[in-house]
Order: C-alpha cells, then structure tokens, then sequence
C-alpha cells in the first residue's frame, strides 16, 4: 500500500490543511485555551490532585457531585457561547457602508451556529439538569437517583458531546447551517466538509446522556420520595422537573431519529431530505421541530418551577394557587406538542392548520399567564426579602412578560409571515430563554449555592452582575426588535443601509454590559470563596426556607438524610419548623449506597472517540470504540456488587459535628 | 435575618422514619425500562411517520409490489412469533426454578431470531442486487431504514440474550439476573409488536397499494 492510501486510511479525511492555521482569530483563542489547558494540567498534576478528582469526582455516583459538575459544565459553557455572541455583536456593529467587518463569511457562518447550539445544548442544558440533579432528590427526601451509575454515564456523555463541539474549532470546523442544520444546505452536496458532522454526532452523543437522565428523574420522582409526600404535596420545582423530564424522554428520542436520518443522508448516500428521488426537506424540519419546540420547554419550566420556590420562600408564604401551578405545568406539557409548525407557517401548509397551529400557540399563553399571576399573589401582602434569588425572580417577571406578548403576536401567521426569521424573532427567543431559563437558572445558583457548599454568594458581586446582565440584556435586545420590525432579517454579515447602524451600536453596547455581568459573577464565584468565613451558614437553612433540602445540613452528607423524612404538608421543611421538628441525635443505623466507578466516563470517553471517528471518516477508530464500547458495557453488567454500606459510627460522627456546629450557631 | 419560626406545641407528629428498610435492589427498575421502551417506541413512531409520508416516493423505480416477497415475510414474521412464545416459555420456567430448561428455551429463541435476522439480510441482499438500493428512492430510503431499525435491535437483542445465558450459566437464576431476563423479555416482546406494524403497514397495505 502507497503512503497516502496508509495515512488516508489512518486519518481519514483529516490533514493538515484541515487545522485552521489561516484564520488569525482562531489561533490566537487556540493559543489562549491551550495555555490556559496547559497551566490548569500544570496545577493539577502539581498539587496531586488527578487522583483525588478521579475518585472524588469523575467516578462518583452521588446526584450532589454531578449536579454540581453539570453546574460547571453549563458556566465554563457560558464562556464560549457568549464569546460566540460578542464576536457577532461586533461584527454586526461595524460591516457598514461597504466594511466587510472582521469575520469572513466562513467563520461568521460557524459562529452563529456554534452559539446557537452551545447556548442550548451545552449551557441551559447542562444548568437545568444539574439544578434538577442536584436538588430534586433532596427536595424528595431521597438517597439518590433511581439509577446512579446511569447519572454519572449521562453526565459524561453531555461532555463528550461538548468536547466534540469544542473540537471543532481547532479541529476542522464547525457547521455553516443556523443551530437546527435544515437540509439541503446540511446535507453532503452544499455542506460536504465536516461542520456538519461535528454538529450531528455532537448532538448525538449529548442527546443519549440527556435521554438517560430523563429517565432516571422521572424514575426518581415516581418511586422514591418520601413516605407522606403524595403527586400533589411535591414541591413546585419537583413537578415541573417532572414534567420536563417526561418532556424529555418524549422529545429528544425525535431528535435522535431525525439526526440519524440527516446522517444516512450524508453517509450511506439515502433521500430523505434530498430534493430528488422523492426525498422533502420539509420533513427534516417539522420532525426537528416536534423535539425543537418541546425543548424550549423542557429549558423553561425547571425555571418556573425555581422561580415558584424562591417566590414563596422570600415572601415568606405558602405559594398561592398551588393547584393551578401545577396544572398550569402539565397543560403546558401537554400543549408543547401541539405547536411545532409555528416554527414554519411561511412552509405554507395552508390556512387551516396555520390558524390551529396559532391558536394552540395562543393558547399556551394562558397556562403562562396563570402562573404569572400566582407569583404576584404570592408576593401580595407577603414580607418581601430583596434578596438576590427575589431579585431575579422580579427581573424575570417583567422581562418574561414582554418575550410573551410578542410571541403571541408572532403566533398569528400573517403577522408571523412579515417577521419569519427576522430579528424580531431573534429578539422574541432571546427574551424569553435570557429572560426565563438564564434568569431562572442564576435564581436557581444563588438559591441553592449556600446548601451546596455551605455559605452564600457575596451579595454585592451579585448585585452587579444582576443589574449588567438585566440593563444588558435590555440594551442589547429590544433595538433588534426595532430592527426586525424594519425587516432586517437573521444571521446577516453585512448591511447596506447606514441608518440601521445605531442600533446595532446599541445592541453591541449591551452586549458589552452582559459581558460585565458574566464577569461580575465569576468575580462573585471568586470573592465568596475567599470570603466563605463571612458568608458561612451552619443552619442548613438560611433563607428561612419551605422545602425539605433545607432540613439537612450544608453541603448535606452523602447520604443527604440520617433518617428518611415522612412529610405532612406541601412545604414540608416549614410544617416541620412550624411544629417544633427535633433533629434525632441518637439511633443512626447504616445507610446502604451506591458505590463509584469509573464505567461511565470511560464508555463515554469511547463514545466520543467513536463520534470523532465517523466525523473524520477514519473508520478504524469508529470500529474499534464501537467493539470497546459493546466490551466496557457488557464487561459491567458482569459486577453484581455495585453498593456498600455507609457503617453507622460514620453516620454518628458526621451527624455530631453537625450538631456541635449548630450547637455553635446557636 | 432569619425569622425564627415560633413551634406550636401541638403533640409532636412523626417527622421521620426511625427503623427504615431500604428500596429493595431494582425497586425502579421496571418503571425505567418501560419508560426506556416508550421511548424506542418513539423512536419507530417517528419512522413510521416518515415511512407515511415518504413511502410512496418511488421516483419512478421499483413500488412494493414489485419487490416484497409475502411468503418469504411471512416465514420471517413466523420466526419472530415464534421467538415470542419460547421467551414466554423460558420466562415460565425462569419463575419455577428450573436453570437448563431457561437456557433451553432461551437457546430456542435465539435461534428463531437468528433465523429472522439471517432471513431479513437474504431479502435485503435480494433486494439490493435487484438495484432497489436505500439511495434509489425515498420510499426505500425509509423502508430500509424503518425495516433495518427493528433488525437491529433485534440484533441488540440476541447479543444481550447471549450475555444474560453467560450470566445464568455462571451466577445461576438469582435475582438480579431474573430481573435482566424480565427486561430482555419486555424488549423482546416489544420488538414483536413493532413488526406487526411494520408487517401490517408496510408490507400487507404496501403489496394493496
């Protein structure tokens, strides 16, 4: 065999013209990241710390760790997304009056589908379910999730996922299609390089982890909370995880599929979504939109559900209107289905399914609008704490308010055929997902950050970000609603028009000020650890709170709870205050637990390999991932002992430190 | 800061379990894998759905009736029932105790699956040294893919059957392995209804059409 065939069978359709050396912006962040990789590698090998993080953290099964993990995934994320976001911003700002501005068509095409997809998938995914991971089980009165081991699998298949949308900027490069990769343009013949393939096998890999842990909460919701703790004494958040997990597991196996589907297209060479041989192209995008429109969904009621938890908390009441909130939640559930061809009423399906599909999309507005009303009544005559979680939360209402009323108003299909795809559209999503899931998501992390890590975030860092981001996010989106109302459309490079330049300006400068906002937080990050003697909570419960999660210590033992609590109200943690509770100090017996193991990040480590193998056409290295994929699973179903006992005289010392730190609170 | 909460004294009710027993090993595990199931389920649905739609894209090449054989699907449909009833079978003996019986019945029903696997890529091979290729045309585009799909998860399904039969023969029936084999059986019955599906919408209303 010559050497070219040896190294094309090698590396398959990677050379070294594939690296892009060309582009000076993408070196100069490889240069970063890689110093930046190298010295965090550095300090990790220096201070010994790779093993402590293999058994302390890769390997570990417990819900807390790996929610915390997702935590981390979802900011580090954040960074890239929004660097996505200012370039685009920048850009935008300055292609005017023939300036071409400083991205080239090729790499402004990658960026705008990499923000897309990492802001979804690898940012408001990750937050979601590590918030969901780290405090459903504990809001239960549960040990862990249903299946453990699943857990940490799902995790790291969410990485692998990453790592491969990462890779695609130094790699290769990454799809030129707007984040939902419509065919033809997706398919071999207009997009023959490997962007595309980058993006499925992305997608794919995260998508089983996503489905997985789908499975695994709703298991845990239905089979193990707390004797007393009936459908409807569930905490709020514990019910729209439970709905967003049923959505889950009935959206992104549609995902699945239609990915797999595009994918033969490309490989095998099939016609699906092929103009000729009686493929349509329309079909990829309604079946993308059956999983695509659930998904913001999915993103979005964790986020009611957060919001509804610091509400009561901090108005120091029991949510009003209980019942209806949780209606509410599973009408939207239900209706989430029922909406999808809003994403495309200019297919032109006709008049009579563009009107039902507008008037189902109206008609979610109502479940919308009720939970938003039972917010304001809770706050009504409530003692109000100004707190930063209270804060968001207020942020979110009127943001949230304004991203609906025009969502309705794109609901109705002639007004939605002026505005199809332009920035009005973007405006709309871009209000709604910051001003719901990332506002949720921040409630959510200054909420639960005292009972993860046992003392609060530093206020003052909190209350900078939390202006920059809202006076941002406000700068920077509504100008594009005036854009897209004057009919400029998405995903443009350049622009003709001079008078349209202000508002761009504008929208950059409030880019600018997010920018602050994502700084000011990683600044709070950084102060509150120095400051973590200050800002120390040894109650377990310094919000004052209503939820079980606040009835263990902070961070809570592995095991989360001593005793399995039996709950006998809605806000099970205060009816226990209410009544004089007395933390048991004597009669500890072992606790029975999930042991770590290491499967998980290894099957996903071959997953990915596998995924970057058919990207790379080197199907040498698919193949063998594939058959070290079957090996690792199979070899795992062999271990039958997967847990251990926690012995008692541990459960005795942890508990009595706990009761000699409250001891000394007191 | 913290409003300290005032306790009512009004009799102290049980807050929490002194003498708890854990969820017995595999307390979820039925509940997950139906869920898991419905999933895969929506995973044929959604090829079905493009069968619908696409299934009568010939694009001026072979239609059904010029390329399915119903004889030859209806041995193979026969293979798959058949494999149905000696997973009940060895699920019967699995509840009486009885290891060899299990294995046996378990070995019968992997060779009926072998059987239906091994005739599906004679069709298959039939078919695409006829030039009905799945690049042909849509509709064999998604006849191959929806087909092709439910072979391959029967394929699943024989290299699992295979791993639980190594299981038993090493561990024996405990119960960690008779909750694998309750699993296996719900997919593989699973799969069952899938192909009458397909038998019935793609093949009998395809030869109609």
């Amino acid at each position: 065999m010559s050497s070219p065939d040896l190294i094309k069978l090698i590396f398959g359709r990677l050379t070294l013209e594939s690296l892009p050396l060309h582009e000076p912006i993408v070196v100069g962040t490889f240069a970063v990241v890689a110093t930046g990789g190298l010295a965090l590698f550095g300090a990790l090998t220096y201070f010994r710390l790779w093993g402590y993080l293999w058994r302390e953290w890769f390997t570990t099964v417990d819900h807390k760790r790996i929610g915390i993990m997702y935590m981390i995934l979802g900011i580090v994320m954040l960074l890239r997304g929004f660097a996505d976001a200012i370039m685009m911003r920048a850009q935008q700002a300055i292609a005017f009056g023939g300036s071409e501005g400083y991205l080239n068509a090729h790499h402004y095409d990658q960026i705008f589908t990499a923000h897309g997809v990492i802001m979804i998938f690898f940012v408001a995914m990750p937050l979601v379910t590590g918030l969901m991971n780290y405090v459903v089980p504990l809001q239960i009165g549960a040990r862990d999730v249903s299946f453990p081991f699943l857990n940490n699998f799902s995790f790291w298949m969410t990485v692998g996922g990453a790592v491969l949308v990462m890779a695609s900027l130094f790699i290769g490069e990454f799809a030129r299609t707007g984040w939902l990769a419509y065919p033809p343009l997706s398919n071999i013949g207009y997009s023959p390089d490997v962007g595309v393939d980058y993006y499925i096998w992305g997608l794919q890999v995260a998508g089983v982890g996503t489905t997985l842990s789908g499975i695994n909460l709703i298991c845990t919701i239905v089979k193990l909370r707390a004797p007393g703790m009936t459908m409807m004494r569930m905490p709020v958040f514990t019910w729209t995880s439970l709905c967003t997990n049923v959505l889950i597991v009935a959206s992104f196996p549609v995902l699945t599929v239609v990915l797999a589907l595009l994918s033969l297209d490309r490989y095998v060479g099939t016609n699906f979504f092929t103009n000729d041989f009686g493929g349509s192209p329309m079909m990829y995008v309604n079946l993308i939109w059956i999983w695509g429109h659930p998904e913001v969904y999915i993103l979005v009621l964790p986020a009611f559900g957060i919001f509804s938890e610091v509400t009561s908390t901090f108005s120091g009441k029991r949510l009003f209107g209980y019942t209806s909130m949780v209606y509410a939640t599973v009408v939207i559930t239900i209706l989430s289905y029922l909406v999808w061809l809003h994403h495309f009423f200019t297919m032109g399906s006709g008049a009579s399914v563009n009107s039902f599909f507008g008037i189902t999309t109206m008609i979610i507005s109502i479940p919308t609008g009720a939970k938003m009303f039972n917010w304001l009544f809770t706050m009504y005559r409530g003692r109000i704490r100004f707190e930063l979680p209270m804060m968001w939360t207020l942020a979110f209402m009127f943001t949230f308010v304004i991203g609906g009323m025009t969502g309705v108003l794109l609901a109705v299909p002639p007004a939605d055929f002026v505005l199809h795809n332009s920035l009005f559209l973007i405006a709309h999503f871009h209000n709604v997902i910051i001003g719901g899931v990332v506002f949720g998501a921040f409630a959510g992390i200054v909420y639960w950050f005292p009972k993860a890590f046992g003392f609060r975030l530093d206020p003052f860092w909190g209350r900078v970000s939390f202006w920059c981001w809202v006076t941002g996010f406000f700068f920077a989106f509504m100008p594009l609603y005036v854009l897209g109302l004057m009919g400029v459309t998405r995903r443009l490079r350049v622009f003709d028009d001079p008078s349209l330049q202000i508002w761009f300006i504008v929208a950059g400068f409030g880019a600018a000020l997010i920018f602050v906002g994502i700084m000011a937080m990683l600044v709070q990050f950084a102060v509150s650890i120095l400051r973590r003697e200050q800002l120390r909570d040894v109650t377990g419960d310094p919000w004052n709170a209503r939820t079980l999660e606040w009835a263990t210590s902070s961070p809570p033992p592995d095991y989360n709870f001593a005793f399995t609590p039996v709950v006998h109200d809605n806000d099970a943690w205060w009816d226990m205050k209410r009544r004089g509770y007395q933390r048991p100090l004597t009669g500890f017996k072992p606790i029975h637990m999930p042991s770590n193991t290491g499967t998980g990040i290894i099957l996903a480590g071959l997953a990915t390999a596998m995924a970057f193998g058919l990207i790379w056409y080197m199907w040498w290295l698919a193949a063998v991932s594939f058959i070290a994929l079957l090996v690792v699973a199979i070899g795992h179903t062999f271990n039958y002992h997967r847990d251990f006992d926690i012995p008692a005289d541990q459960i005795v010392r942890t508990e009595d430190a706990r009761t000699n730190l409250l001891a000394g609170a007191k | 800061m913290t409003i300290s909460v005032k306790p009512q004294q009004t009799g102290e009710p049980l807050f929490y379990l002194a003498d708890e027993h854990p969820h017995p090993e595999g307390w979820s595990t039925s509940l997950g894998f139906w869920i898991y199931l419905m999933s895969d389920c929506l995973v044929f649905a959604i090829l079905f759905a493009t069968y619908g739609v696409l299934g009568a894209n010939y694009a001026a090449g072979p239609a059904p009736k010029d390329l399915f054989d119903l004889n030859l699907v209806a041995i193979n449909t026969s293979m798959l029932l058949l494999s149905s009833i000696t997973y009940g079978f060895a699920m019967l003996t699995m509840q009486q105790g009885r290891v060899g019986a299990t294995q046996a019945w378990l070995a019968i029903t992997g060779l009926f699956g072998l059987a239906f696997i091994g005739i599906e890529l004679t069709e298959f091979a039939h078919m695409i040294h006829e030039g009905a290729t799945p690049q042909r045309s849509a509709f064999l585009s998604s006849f191959f893919t929806l087909v092709g799909t439910h072979g391959l998860h029967v394929s699943f399904g024989l290299v699992w059957l295979v791993t639980l039969m190594t299981q038993v023969w090493r561990f024996g029936l405990i119960e960690a392995n008779q909750r694998r084999l309750m699993c296996l059986s719900m997919f593989w019955h699973f799969l069952d209804v899938v192909w009458i599906g397909v038998f019935t919408f793609v093949y009998l209303m395809g030869m109609l059409r």
